[in-house]
């Protein structure tokens, strides 16, 4: 047995150490950030805001539990929830049908034109935020869960549309093919081979999403689009703490719950 | 009677009966959702919103080129980006220890047998913690500390260090659990601490991972930062809603462009990050 001398210096000091050139670009980074923002961190952390913070704690902790109030608080939680999954379930439709335009097939039929112009509109789609959507629509359909419903389901539509197009290019495309000799045209072969393939993945990634939504829905009505969002921004805005406190508390309730119901359609799909 | 059955849907179609269910099932959840939300898309289409619409519209055409403005915009950007940075920074410092007092594979007690009641209540409490952090969206995060800290950038930056600790502190813990815990096993089963256990085993066996999804999450920081301003925090979301409210189409166009070259650039410089790191 012969001992090799440690000849490699320490690869962490070495000038060709890619990770230390990440970290030190990170660190940059970090500190531009802190200049740019001129955050006085210790202003943020002072006595009197420390005392605002626990003031305002306090103020939460006392919800509003009158019936009556929670009667509309329900109301509200159930339109902040199908809002999310109308949203959800429209942007799975829309999803597949831009799927279906944006996913290379090989089947001749396709126009390089069709594939770049769903995906330009998938990008657009994906790119400009749900709260901006909904603050364009709020102009066009009027304050209410309408257009956060329509906002969540074009910004979904994107995403999901993207994944969805990866999902029909990954599947095996054997099935479809020989569909596609036999005489079928090319939205039979997609609908009766490549979609039942990626159905499970389709479902999961909807599922996840909505989750996602949830979150969302909570918050779009900040900009008007009706649901929890616009009864936090009323009552805060009003300086309600009481009821601000029990929408915040059914905010969290309705996340997790969605959380977990996703979980246990996840799990059973994936059984 | 054989070639009739041929023609039956059940026999023709072996799903027929699941589809079935399923479109029933269907119909009974949405429509009252679709009620609940007050679904009438073709109020989109009524001559009035049709007017309000393309008025809104067609202002934004020429978009706003001013050089002021674009100068404007583009320190607006940079105060997005800075944002999500700062804020993811903060969430880092704040979710690395409490992936660690949270993570499993760090128990000396359930090295031999069951873990400790002490160890088990904290890493429950701490969990408890993390879901709280990331049930509330970091828009209503922001909403709360502009009420506590005033407007600007000082509220976005503590949205998005609270929600994400609360979304880093989760993955982290559970990366560091999915792997092999071997080796760190080993190392506390033969008396190092916690601390040395996940610097010598964990963090070395799990560093590309974990970096990846921290690029993943600067990404989406990057998001939703650009909206937070929406609620008064900073960025170009609070110059967006400045000129919504004064109906200028123009300047709303250009800085729906800068968001999305924004969020393309952070798409394309997380996706090449990612590669870099696999």
């Amino acid at each position: 047995m012969t001992q090799s001398a440690p000849t490699n210096p320490n690869p962490l000091m070495h000038w060709r150490c890619s990770i230390c050139w990440g970290i030190a670009a990170a660190f940059i980074v970090v500190i531009l950030s802190f200049w740019t923002l001129d955050l006085q961190l210790y202003r943020l952390f002072s006595l009197e805001s420390v005392q605002r913070m626990g003031r305002f704690i306090g103020e939460l902790l006392s919800p509003n539990t009158t019936p009556d109030f929670l009667m509309r608080l329900g109301q509200a939680s159930l339109e902040t929830l199908a809002m999310s999954f109308v949203g959800t379930f429209l942007a799975t439709l829309a999803g597949i049908l831009l799927a279906f335009y944006s996913a290379k097939r090989n089947d001749g039929q396709q126009s390089l034109m069709t594939i770049r112009l769903s995906r330009l509109l998938l990008n657009f789609l994906r790119s400009v935020p749900d709260l901006m959507w909904a603050a364009l629509l709020v102009i066009g359909a009027g304050l209410g869960p309408m257009a956060g419903t329509l906002a969540l389901a074009l910004h979904t539509s994107g995403v999901l549309g993207r994944l969805f197009t990866e999902a029909a290019e990954n599947a095996p495309a054997h099935e479809s093919q020989t569909l596609f000799i036999t005489g079928a045209s090319p939205s039979q072969c997609f609908l009766y081979s490549t979609l039942p393939s990626i159905l499970p993945q389709l479902v999961s990634y909807s599922l996840y999403r909505w989750e996602n939504n949830i979150r969302a829905a909570a918050v779009l009505g900040v900009v008007g689009a009706g649901g929890l969002g616009q009864m936090l921004s009323f009552h805060m805005s009003l300086f309600q703490m009481q009821e601000t406190s029990s929408v915040l508390v059914a905010i969290i309730l309705l996340v997790i719950l969605v959380d977990s119901a996703s979980y246990v359609f996840r799990s059973a799909l994936t059984r | 009677m054989p070639v009739r059955a041929l023609h039956e849907p059940h026999i023709r179609d072996p799903a027929w009966q699941v589809r079935q269910f399923w479109i029933v099932a269907l119909i009974v959840i949405l429509f009252p959702a679709l009620v609940a939300v007050e679904f009438r898309p073709w109020t989109l289409f009524e001559e009035e919103n049709i007017k309000v619409t393309i008025g809104f519209l067609s202002d934004f055409l020429p978009p706003e080129l001013n050089g002021d403005f674009l100068v404007l915009l583009a320190y607006e950007a940079s105060v997005t980006i800075a944002i999500a940075t700062v804020g993811m920074f903060l969430a880092l410092l704040l979710s690395i220890p409490l992936a660690l007092a949270a993570s499993n594979a760090l128990s000396i007690s359930s090295l031999t047998g069951p873990m400790h009641p002490f160890g088990l209540v904290i890493r429950h409490l701490i969990r408890w913690l993390l879901i709280l952090l990331r049930s509330i969206p970091e828009l209503i995060w922001a909403l709360i500390f502009v009420r506590v800290f005033g407007l600007g950038p000082a509220a976005g930056v503590m949205a998005i260090a609270v929600t994400y600790t609360g979304m880093l502190g989760k993955i982290y813990g559970e990366i560091l659990e999915s792997g092999d815990t071997k080796a760190s096993r080993h190392l506390l089963e033969n008396g190092s601490g916690r601390i040395q256990a996940f610097l010598y085993a964990l963090l070395p066996q799990n560093a590309g991972e974990l970096a990846s999804y921290t690029v993943y999450r600067w990404e989406c920081a990057i998001r939703s930062s650009a909206v937070l301003g929406f609620v008064g925090a900073g960025g170009l979301g609070q110059q967006m809603d400045a000129s919504m409210k004064m109906f200028n189409g123009g300047e709303v166009a250009t800085i729906l462009i800068v968001l999305m070259i924004l969020v393309a650039l952070a798409d394309w410089v997380s996706s090449w990050l990612r590669r870099v790191i696999s």
